[in-house]
This record gives structure tokens, sequence and C-alpha cells, in this order.
């Protein structure tokens, strides 16, 4: 299978947090290691117009991975290839930009407050000095209509400024500004975080539908498992830094091998008050990345850890039909 | 968010709106204190470019036999120790004093905006070696250093203007660099990086709209205190040089002389507080103004 | 109004709140006789969308109204005193001794330059003849309590150094300090992970059934609602248009604003669904509102009367309630899709 984009081995790793930890080697402060691992060993392979859900709890490091994968965080280790070309140079990534988009979490926030939205629609145009329908700003305007046409918000939304738009908007003007340039790859940091149920439909329809029309594929950053039902091809699940289990979602979703996975799915509030849980099905929070425990990283809180899960890091198996999970107890082919 | 911001999303976008006329101007004369302000200083600064014109008298010109005249027909605001008209030379002062205080806060304000900008965004050594520059800088006591550039330079406005500039910079750079680290990590920036944008763009485009509104303010709030900076410097003999009227000038030959003629502080003393309310006004309004996120009709 | 024999622990009675237009504009009514109840005991759900009025309505409970809002008609009773009849004073004494309010947003309720255990012992202020390290010692047992491993050393902690859900759980500890009889916790799992929501979800049944307080929920999320609550009120467009006992809520919804509510909810589908289902159009302004059912132009049952007549307040069966012209009462039809008749406490099971 040829990729469109392939992340291999990838590690990225900060220096040591605070002051001393950046002042003082690292042997001299017990307990704080010289540079901290945020993302160690992930290997993923995009496929062309698929959408790929990346899925953890916040310190799971997959905004740090969708990051490094665009050049916005520096490697590591390992290597990364879109669509067969290497990116390792501030050239490769620049390239790499004008094929890829990034939908932050905050819609608001991620927009330029000072610009109109159709100054910040145009901008992609103007950046890459791509062709407009007509010279100057009348292009700019009429291209500005036609992104907002394309994602269903009216023309007169363009003379607004980002901070007079409603959550919906923002996402819509987010998405219209991601596909701009016709990617062919968008990402996207929790696209429906902070929407109503009804409007993260919209934008969830409005994401699937474009990415179909156009050949887009996604890759979804998020932890709400019940959204990724429904839209993603494909999961990765991520436990501080490291890969622990994916495959096709509807298998993983369907049968999780990884312990982590099943209380991800088992956590979920149900709408329905005959289907209440009486226990919770995790307990704990997810350790600081400093404090990384030996072993399994997730044996801590794991239901069903014995001995070898505090001594030996269980690798990432093969478990049939695309499904890998690193877990001891991970049921075999 | 506030409880009165959460009602009906449509209704609130909707009341969000600034009424027509979303120009910085429109919106400054909008606000009651912004305006005030604009025609203070607008009263301010035409009293300074038209001066020869309202100037009833030659502001030079010595009458001993007339000193320390209170106000009458012929001198509205009395006469001052060498018996010269005192309106006169506040008319004059004006276009000094302007001259001056725009002028340093004006080159102050852009050096202080690029250095800032450069510091923030740049690389970290570039910021490190600034830094550095800025505290060395601002370290110095501000009457030594005029006075040490005064000693290679030689007085004057130039060099009045020359030292002032200096003196601010430091700060001016330090807010710009300050907010420029702020924003540098904000995702708005790197939604721009994102999309490829350089890092020129990226400052031009949107950090330098977004960090320049506080120095605004900064700087029509330090106007004031540059004229009465130069007011200090000039009596020390380090500024302006007599006989060219400063208000600086009236004011401290009002303080000598007191006792006998407290009508020279008081007219040299109501221009000074009008064109610091106004610039203060100004500057304040000037801020809401270019804030879009500052909105009206919004209940907050 | 006659008033029950036992009134509820808290309740609004047809309560209307507005906020002033500026620069001549019509007030925003967001608000428009909202009644609901809660009683000791019982975990009562405020679910909406935004701009439908919820977080007024918490504000209202509380007492915390911002300046620019007018209570136009009703009233808010606390153990049967007209909460918003009374000055100033008498408002802040019921405020956090009697009603407490965890907040949306754990990290802007605490201040940032102050400890956790600083900020939770200035909290008791209003316990008579406690020492400081009394109040200090209560603030760690309470952070224990709401499910904090490390009470003693997190006392010591800044707030910016708590995760997310510790902040929470921080809030609702600080909250519960003054023992209050009502807690309204507004949005408690928006910011976090499902993994933290379920702890606080379990941490807030717990609290229900050791305080015997009433809680009340202000969300837009579903999950929350089946996972926690006992009663409903759906606000939709400043208007409570269906009340029920959460089982009823689920299962036989009577507006179909409710309805399309659940239909939407990724997490209620089961399969694969392309496209997720949606409600068309949008909320309505508020300021005027609309003259029929504010739903009706999104409403699949509409018909003209629902566009120009308000729609009355149908009794649907026991306990249940919606604003609807389309509305029946269930009378004595064999209950829909439930067996074995609904679990009126909704059990946790």
């Amino acid at each position: 299978m040829s990729a469109l984009y392939a992340v291999r081995d990838l590690s990225v790793s900060l220096p040591g947090q605070g002051f001393l930890g950046r002042l003082l080697p690292g042997r001299l402060l017990p307990g704080a290691p010289a540079r901290i691992d945020i993302l160690q060993g992930i290997t993923l392979a995009l496929a062309a117009g698929e959408t790929f859900a990346l899925v953890g709890e916040s310190g799971s490091g997959k905004t740090t991975l969708a990051r490094a994968m665009l050049g916005l965080v520096p490697v590591s280790g390992g290597s990364l290839h879109f669509d067969g070309v290497a990116l390792g140079s501030a050239r490769a990534f620049a390239g790499l930009r004008r094929s890829t988009a990034m939908m932050f979490q905050d819609p608001v926030g991620s927009l330029s407050p000072r610009m109109t939205v159709g100054a910040l629609l145009a901008e992609p145009f103007v950046i890459h000095r791509r062709p407009l329908p007509l010279p100057g700003r009348a292009g700019r305007a009429a291209q500005a209509a036609a992104l907002l046409d394309r994602v269903g918000l009216p023309a007169r939304l363009a003379a607004r400024y980002p901070h007079e738009l409603s959550g919906g908007q923002a996402r819509r003007v987010c998405v219209a500004r991601a596909i701009a340039l016709d990617p062919r790859l968008v990402i996207a940091d929790e696209p429906t975080a902070g929407l109503d149920v009804s409007v993260q439909g919209e934008i969830l329809n409005l994401m699937t539908g474009l990415g179909t029309a156009l050949g887009i594929g996604f890759l979804v950053i998020t932890h709400n498992l019940a959204m990724v039902r429904h839209i993603a091809d494909r999961i990765a699940v991520l436990y501080l830094g490291r890969l622990v289990e994916s495959g096709p979602a509807a298998a993983v979703l369907a049968r999780p091998a990884h312990p982590y996975t099943q209380s991800l799915i088992a956590s979920e509030p149900q709408p329905d008050p005959r289907r209440r849980r009486a226990d919770l099905a995790i307990r704990g929070e997810i350790p600081g990345i400093l404090r990384r425990p030996a072993g399994c990283a997730f044996h801590g809180r794991c239901p069903r850890a014995e001995a070898i899960c505090r001594v030996t890091e269980p690798d990432l198996r093969d478990l049939g039909a695309g499904q890998q999970a690193a877990c001891h107890f991970a049921p075999g082919q | 968010m506030s409880f009165a911001a959460e009602p009906a999303l449509g209704a609130t976008a909707t009341a969000r709106r600034p009424p027509p006329g979303r120009g910085v101007l429109g919106r400054l004369a909008r606000d009651p204190m912004g305006l005030a302000g604009l025609v203070l200083v607008c009263l301010v600064v035409g009293v300074a470019l038209f001066a020869p014109w309202l100037a009833p008298q030659d502001p030079t010109r010595i009458d001993v036999a007339r000193k320390f005249q209170g106000p009458s027909l012929a001198h509205w605001a009395g006469t001052d120790q060498l018996g010269r008209d005192l309106l006169s030379r506040i008319i004059h002062g004006a276009r000094t004093a302007l001259s001056i205080a725009l002028g340093a806060t004006g080159i102050a304000g852009a050096c202080g905006l690029i250095l800032g900008l450069v510091a923030g965004y740049g690389p970290r050594w570039l910021d490190a070696g600034l830094v550095l520059v800025f505290d060395a800088l601002s370290s110095l006591p501000m009457v030594m250093f005029a006075m040490a550039v005064i000693t290679v330079v030689g007085p004057g406005t130039g060099t009045l203007i020359l030292v002032i500039v200096l003196v601010s910079v430091p700060g001016y750079a330090r807010l710009i660099r300050a907010q420029t680290l702020a924003l540098k990590g904000a995702d708005f920036v790197l939604a721009e990086r994102c999309i490829g944008a350089s890092g020129t763009r990226i400052v031009l485009c949107h950090l330098l709209p977004n960090v320049a509104g506080p120095l605004v303010i900064l700087i029509s709030m330090d106007i004031p205190v540059v004229i009465m900076l130069e007011a200090g410097l000039s009596y020390l003999n380090l500024g302006v040089r007599p006989p060219t009227p400063s208000w600086g000038n009236i004011l401290y030959d009002g303080y000598t002389s007191l006792r006998f003629a407290p009508s020279m502080i008081i007219a040299a003393g109501i221009p000074l507080i009008l064109a610091t309310l106004g610039f203060t006004f100004l500057g304040e309004g000037l801020r809401d103004a270019l804030d879009p996120r500052l909105g009206y009709g919004a209940p907050r | 109004m006659s008033a029950p024999l036992i009134a509820p622990l808290i309740e609004a009675a047809g309560l209307s709140v507005a906020y002033r237009g500026e620069d001549g504009a019509p007030p925003l009514q967001a608000l428009r006789a909202v009644s609901i109840a809660a009683e000791a005991g019982e975990v009562v759900g405020i679910v909406g969308e935004s701009g439908c009025g919820k977080s007024t309505l918490a504000a209202a409970l509380i007492g915390l109204l911002p300046g620019n809002a007018v209570v136009t008609a009703g009233t808010v009773r606390f153990r049967g005193t007209d909460f918003l009849a009374l000055p100033e004073a008498g408002r802040r004494g019921l405020r956090g001794r009697h009603i407490a309010m965890a907040f949306q947003d754990p990290m802007t309720a605490f201040s940032p330059v102050l400890t956790i255990g600083t900020q939770l012992t200035d909290f008791q202020h209003h316990l008579a003849g406690q020492g400081r390290a009394a109040r200090r010692a209560r603030a760690g047992a309470m952070l224990a309590r709401v499910g904090i491993a490390d009470a003693a050393r997190v006392l010591d902690h800044y707030p910016h150094e708590l995760s997310g859900g510790m902040r929470q759980r921080a809030a609702i500890a600080a909250a519960l300090l003054m023992t209050p009889e009502v807690l309204i916790a507004d949005e408690p799992t928006t910011a976090l992970d499902v993994t933290m929501e379920a702890q606080i979800i379990h941490l807030l049944r717990e609290l229900r059934r050791d305080y015997h307080g009433a809680i009340i929920v202000v969300t837009h999320h579903l999950g929350v609602v089946g996972e926690l609550c006992d009663r409903v009120h759906v606000l939709y467009a400043g208007e409570v248009v269906e009340t029920a006992l959460v089982d009823d809520l689920y299962h036989r919804p009577a507006h179909p604003y409710t309805r399309a509510l659940i239909a939407c909810d990724p997490a209620g589908l089961t399969g694969v669904t392309r496209p997720l289902p949606t409600i068309p159009g949008r909320v309505p302004e508020l300021a005027p509102p609309p003259p029929g059912c504010a739903f009706a132009p999104r409403c699949t049952l509409a018909t003209a009367r629902c566009h120009i007549e308000a729609p009355p307040w149908v009794a649907v069966g026991p306990g249940q309630g919606a604003r609807c012209h389309e509305a029946r009462p269930r009378g004595c039809d064999p209950g829909g899709t439930d067996p074995k008749g609904a679990d009126a406490n909704g059990a946790i099971r």
C-alpha cells in the first residue's frame, strides 16, 4: 500500500522542564530526565482519501504528533514521508504545507483576530500566489464568497471579524480555509469541541462530504469516540506518547484488544438511562509525562495488570485484519 | 464567557456588530471620551500649526517696563519677567512642545515596534542581545545620560529628541516584545504557519496589528510626560535654548517668580493639562477603536 | 398561587429574565416563564444548546444575574423564601451556605496566585469558632472526599499545577465546603476527557447519595443527563419545552425538539451513520422572541397554528409535560417502548 503520509518510528522529545532542568545536567536532578520523550516509536500510514482518527486522553501526545507531522515541532527521531518524499528540511515542509491543512481545536483562536473573514479566506491564495478568478480585490472577494458558499455560509459573513462568529460558523470558516488550496490531507484537532450536538453533526457531515467530493484525507484528533465511530475508517489509540492500539475503526471499536481502548469505550457517557454504568471503567488520571511508569505505561490503571506488565513494555503485535495492540494479554491471531 | 453573552447566538452575533461607520475614526467619534480627546488634540495641533498667525505679538519681544503684568486687554495672559507676552509665548510654545513630543515619541515608537517584534519573533540569540541592550540603556540615570549625550552632540532641539528616543525605546520595545512572545505560540500564528505564511508576513500582517494597540496608548500617555521632560531639561539648560518659547521654559520661569506672579504658572499649566488630557483620552479612545473585539452593543 | 403542602427545596416559578438592549435595541428575552423545581436528594438536569438560556437560569437560581439582566416576572424560591426579593445581604447569606455553584471553567474559578489550600480555607469564613488549622484540615478532608488522592499535598499546589480533572474536583470541593443544600454544577464535564468525565459523573452520583441535597446539573451533553439525572428540564430559546423523568425523556420524548436532540447525539446511534442527523435551521433571535412556538421553523410536525399561536403546556403523563400543540396526554395507552415501566429514580445499574 502506498501511503499518502507515512510516519515511521517517530520520536519527539523536549528539553527537561523548568529552569533547573535546563540549567543542570540530568543526573543532578533525581527523577527529572534531561530530555522528556513526548512521543516514541510512532508508526502510522495514512492512505489517500481516508479518515484516520487519533484517539487518547489529553496528555497522550496526539496534538504533538499532529504538529510534528506538520513540522511545527522538531522531530528527534524517525522519518516522515509525504507522498513518498522525505520530510526533513524546511523546504520539504514548505512543500508539504501546500498540500496539507490544519484545523485547530479553538476555531476562533486560530483565526487572526484583526482580519475579516474575507481576508482570512483569501490569504492562502495570496501566500501561495494561486490564480484568482479576477485580479486584485475583486478576485479575493469572489474567492472568499465561493469558499463561504462551499461550506454553507452566507457571503455577507466575509465582512465579519472572527470574534463576531458563532462557534459553528467559526468552524465552517476553518473548514473553508482548510480546503481552500485543494489539500490532500487535512489534520483536524478536536473538530467538534465545544459545539452543540446538532451543530457537531453539521460540521462532521460537511467535512466528510467535502472529503468524499474532493478526495481529501482527514487525520482527526479527538477523544470523542462516539464521533469516531461514525466518521473514521481507521483509528489509532495513543497513551503517554506511544501507540497502544490501531486498526480499522469498526474492528477496534467492536473488539478493542487493549484494556485502555476498552476502558475509553466503556467510559463514554450513555444518553440512555437504562444503560447506566454502576462502576467506573477506569480510575486515576493519565500520569504526567515525567513520571512514565516502567514496563507497560498503563499498568497502574489497568484492571488486568500482572507482574510482567510492571517490568516489560509490550510491543505492538499484529492481531490480524490490520489490527494491532501493545498488550501482553491481547488475543493472538 | 459571561452569562449575558450566552443567549441566542444569532442575536449576539448581530448585536455585537458595530454600527455603520466601521472605520477607526467613526468608532472613535462614537466614544465621548475619545471624541473629547480628538477635539483637544486637534485644538493643540491647530494652535501649533498656525502659531505665527494666532499669536497676537512677537513671543520674543522684550519690554522690561511691563514685566509681571496680570491678564489685561493688551496681554490676555499677562507678561513674564522680561515683559514678553505670555499668550504669544504659550502659542509658540505649543509648537516647540508638540514638535519635540510627537517627533520623539513617534521615532521612539517606530524603533520600539520594530526592535520589539524582531526580539520577540526572531531567533533566540538576537532576542538575548537586544534585551541586554535595552536593559543597559534603561539602567543609565536619565539626567546623567542626557548630559553625556549633550556634551558629545551639543544642546538643542535635535539633541533633546535623540535623548528622549534613546530613553523611551527600551520601554516600548519591551512592551512589544512581551506581547509578541505571548502571541508567538497562539493558535492563529500556528495556523498561519500551517498555510505557509512567511515569517515576514506573520510579523507584519498578524502580529503587528495585534501588538500595536497598547503601544499607541502608551505613546499617547507618554506624550505629556515628554512635554514635561522637555520642560525639565530646558530648565537645566540641556534642552530648548532661550529665548525660543517652550512650555517648560515658561513653567520654570513661573516657578522662579511664583511669589510675584502666580498667573505665569497658571497660564502655562492650563495648556499643558489640556494637552495631557487630550492625548490620554485620544489614546484610550484609539485603543478601543483599533480593537475590533471591543465591539459595541454586546452586554458584557 | 397556592403554596403546595411541602415546598420544593428550590424552585423557579414563571421566571422571566430579559437583558436590556443597548442603544435602543429591544430587550433580549433570555428566559420566558420558566418553572423548574428540585427536591432534596435528586439530581435535576437542565439541558439545552448554547443560547437556550441555561446559564442565565443557573445564574438566576444562585442570585448572580449580571447587572444588565432584569427579572420581568416570576420568582425563585429557596425553601419557600423569595430569593430575588431579598436584599443583596440576605442573598449573600443564602448563597454559598445554602446554594453553591461549581463553575464551568474551574481554571478561572480559582485565583491563580493563591494555593488551593489557602483558597479553600478562606471559603469557610462563615464558620465561626474554628481556627485556621481546623478549616485547613476540613479543606483537606473535602479534597479527599471528592477523590483527590494526595489531598494534603494538593493543598499546597497552585491552580495551574493541577490537571483539568483535579481542578474540577477542587471546584466541586470548594462548593461543598459550605455544605450547601443545593449544588448547581454548570457544565461540570465540558472541558474534560471522557475518562475524567466518567469519574466526575461518578463523584456527583456519590455526592447525591451522601449529602441528600439537590444537585442541579446544567449541561448540553445528553450523556451526562442519561448517566446522572433523575429529572430533566429541556430548555429551548428561553423556555422549558419539556419536563420529564430521565427514562421517559429518553424513551418517550414528547416534544419534537427533545426527539431531535436525542436523534442527533452520535452516542445514541448504533451502527455507523453517515451523514449524521442534524437539526436544520437556527436558534431564533430572542429580541423579541417569535410569536408562536419558538421551535416551529425547525420542526417537522409544525402546522400553520404553530407559527402564530404560542403552544400550551400539555401534561403528557405523570411528571412529564411538553410545550407543544401536537403533544397529547398518554392516558391509558400502553406506554411506548417501555415494557416494565419507567424506572422512576433512574437507579444505577
